[in-house]
């Protein structure tokens, strides 16, 4: 929580951009035409403090798209809302409508739980539990009652290993710690106790700042493989990264959704000065 | 001169040197062609501890040894048959020549005693004036020779440094001399009980009865001998421990969870303090909570369902004590909770985890190793409690493990057999220590398991 809203304090704080004009309306295309999930006039407070001005935008089915901008612009605490992350900040209030297949997620008939199992989240610090690499990946299952019998948890477990690309180097060693693990592993295991929740849609918080480049480059892998089940979206702070991952790129600047398209597009043809600066590296 | 003044003495000698150390280095300074390594109150605070700390360690050690060495000196006064003298004799008769020397007059003492004590007398007057002149001695010239070493490159800063690091070190040194003394203290009265009852009966024996030895001579009908089998007493405090327990344990640890997960600031800031007020009751207040409304309630309650329950037991006392503790284990727990990372939170919710299972199977098993060292903590502390015990439990020692039982444990035997006159030389008597000894040993065991589990729990999250 503490995160976020430092961040947020920091984006309040920002005046070094103040002479740049923010777009009233975000520019290019938000609207896609298989929207999994939904944005419409989004604003977060902390408090009184504004850190998402309404944001619109569509998230399309099995694609991704990634999030960029300076530090404290609102991309993460706009990814936290999607899957309601931001309901255990007691003073995050967000308005506006944010929907799965054109489902409210903030309706009060809606299960939280089950929004969760839907919208799987990666956290920018692998997290694994303090439990075996077993019990890791069987969690969710368990909770959900995905599996009927040992055998298909088992089923499970070895799925969501090998569509993490995990399976052939922890195999053998199913009942260590998964804290045990490289950094880079515990953070594929961690994409893999997503996973075997079969949600539909992946959110990932700069999963690959903690990483080192070949651990970076696996799971940039990965996510490219799991573009053709998932719906995944990414906040990053490495543009090479979003360029290689995403097919389409959104950029966020003091809580606004400043520019949005695809991702080709944005990085050889921003439309915006802002964008243009930020991924020409003027600031950042 | 008295100690006191002689302390004070030091310290204001102390202050003039800190005044003359940073006068000196001021003066250098202003002169504009030195430049200081520290700052000029170092210099200061250099000089003064120099010429203050060690003086009083003296003056310590000084005043302590005088009356050692002077009973080795009285020894000379002694006539030749009186010259090897067993403990006791030696206390007697260095008792009378003390009472010369306060001036309070018993009879009519041997004109020994009375030579002595006008040479302890004497003695006494001159090693004050010694002390005196060697402690002042000490603090003028230690403070001189760190005025002298004063001058700009001089490295006060660090030399300050090193002293506090000293002052530090000693005064952690104090509280394990001071446990180590505690320990001693009671193992050597122990080992003179272990003389008088052999060590295999006292611990696996099973009935408890002390008995003084002139009652024991005096054949006192119904008591019989005195035996000293400490079982019926573990067996007390464990079953008294157990229900205290049966009743903290899961009080607590649901107060902490609440307080940790579930309570927002509000509650929590309220919840907390009150709960810390528990801690802050005296036990004396929850014993006659225990012996005037627990017991009859308990009592009343079993007697309804048919039940015999005597009106002192152990259930009464154990269910007060339980009370009792509940802070030290929802303290302790809460904070441990507390420390278990938010990113685990963080994955189990973001999993789909409503918050009891994220608390029952992430949260819990990570922070179980400080849970389980708050609840051992709590065990230390109901073994070692006594008067709830002495109130409400009774002091029969029955060998039960019936919690309806009245039954007694270590710390409240040991409260009844030291209260009111003792004779040192008896069994009885240096029974206490010999419990007490035993009571150390395992409160000390289940500290020393406590501290692996925390030091286990401690390197998890690194």
């Amino acid at each position: 929580m503490t995160d976020t809203t430092m961040t947020t304090n920091a984006a309040m704080t920002e005046t070094r951009m103040e002479d740049r004009i923010l777009p009233d309306k975000t520019i290019g295309q938000v609207h896609v035409e298989h929207p999994r999930m939904t944005a419409r006039a989004v604003d977060v407070h902390y408090g009184t403090k504004k850190a998402i001005d309404s944001v619109t935008l569509d998230i399309g089915e099995r694609q991704v798209i990634s999030f960029i901008g300076p530090s404290g612009c609102g991309k993460s605490t706009f990814l936290r809302c999607l899957n309601r992350m931001n309901d255990t900040i007691d003073i995050c209030k967000v308005s506006g409508l944010i929907a799965i297949d054109e489902q409210d997620i903030y309706d009060p008939s809606i299960d939280v739980v089950s929004l969760r199992a839907r919208v799987g989240m990666v956290f920018q610090k692998p997290n694994p539990f303090p439990k075996s690499i077993y019990d890791n990946i069987a969690y969710g299952p368990r909770i959900h009652g995905l599996a009927n019998n040992k055998v298909e948890l088992d089923q499970i477990v070895e799925m969501s290993l090998r569509r993490a690309g995990l399976w052939e180097e922890v195999k053998d060693r199913l009942d260590q710690p998964g804290t045990g693990l490289s950094g880079g592993q515990q953070q594929r295991l961690c994409i893999a106790r997503a996973v075997a929740v079969s949600p539909e849609v992946i959110l990932m918080d700069e999963p690959c700042s903690a990483l080192d480049p070949i651990a970076t480059a696996k799971v940039e892998e990965l996510i490219h493989e799991l573009r053709a089940e998932y719906t995944i979206v990414i906040v990053t702070h490495s543009m090479q990264q979003a360029a290689r991952v995403s097919d389409r790129t959104a950029y966020f600047h003091l809580g606004k959704l400043v520019e949005v398209g695809e991702t080709k597009q944005i990085f050889t043809n921003p439309v915006h000065e802002l964008t243009q600066d930020y991924i020409t590296g003027r600031f950042g | 001169m008295s100690m006191s003044s002689l302390a004070l003495i030091v310290l204001v000698i102390g202050a003039g040197y800190f005044y003359l150390a940073q006068r000196a280095v001021l003066l250098l300074r202003s002169t504009g062609q030195h430049r200081l390594h520290s700052l000029p109150h170092y210099y200061g605070y250099w000089a003064a501890a120099v010429a203050v700390l060690p003086a009083l360690l003296l003056l310590l050690i000084l005043s302590i040894a005088d009356d050692i060495v002077f009973k080795i000196m009285v020894r000379d006064f002694y006539p030749p048959d009186q010259q090897n003298l067993d403990s006791v004799s030696e206390a007697i008769v260095l008792a009378k020549i003390m009472n010369v020397v306060k001036g309070i007059q018993f009879g009519s003492p041997d004109a020994w005693v009375i030579a002595a004590g006008e040479a302890w007398i004497q003695w006494t007057e001159t090693s004050r004036q010694l002390i005196s002149v060697i402690v002042i001695g000490v603090s003028l010239l230690g403070g001189l020779f760190a005025y002298r070493k004063v001058s700009p490159e001089f490295r006060s800063r660090n030399a300050v440094e090193r002293i506090i690091l000293w002052v530090l070190g000693l005064s952690s040194t104090v509280a394990i001399l001071t446990t180590i003394g505690i320990v001693l203290s009671v193992l050597f009265e122990s080992i003179r009980f272990f003389k008088l009852v052999p060590p295999t009966e006292f611990i696996f024996g099973l009935t408890w009865n002390p008995q003084f030895e002139g009652a024991e001579r005096a054949g006192s009908g119904q008591m019989g001998l005195a035996t000293y089998g400490m079982v019926p007493l573990f067996v007390g405090t464990l079953l008294i421990s157990v229900v205290a327990l049966t009743v903290a344990v899961p009080v607590g640890l649901f107060a902490a969870i609440y307080l940790a997960e579930y309570a927002n600031n509000t509650v929590r800031g309220v919840v907390k303090p009150l709960l810390e007020i528990l801690a802050g009751v005296p036990t004396v207040v929850y014993g006659f909570f225990a012996a005037l409304t627990v017991a009859p309630l308990v009592r009343g309650a079993g007697e309804s369902i048919g039940l015999t329950v005597a009106s002192e037991s152990a259930m009464a006392a154990g269910l007060v004590m339980g009370v009792m503790i509940i802070p030290f284990v929802s303290s302790l727990s809460d904070d441990v909770i507390n420390a278990v990372p938010q990113s685990l939170r963080d994955a189990a919710y973001g999993l789909g985890s409503t918050k009891s299972e994220t608390v029952r199977q992430v949260i819990l098993p990570a922070a179980l190793p400080g849970i389980v060292a708050a609840v051992i903590l709590a065990v230390s502390r109901a073994i070692g409690e006594t008067m709830i015990v002495v109130m409400a439990a009774g002091l029969a020692a029955n060998l039960s493990f019936n919690p309806l039982d009245a039954v007694t444990t270590v710390t409240s035997q040991i409260v009844t057999i030291l209260v009111g006159d003792q004779e040192f030389e008896s069994a009885k008597t240096l029974a206490a220590f010999a419990l007490a000894l035993m009571l150390i040993i395992i409160t000390l065991g289940l500290n020393f398991f406590a501290l692996q589990i925390v030091k286990k729990y401690r390197e998890q999250y690194d």
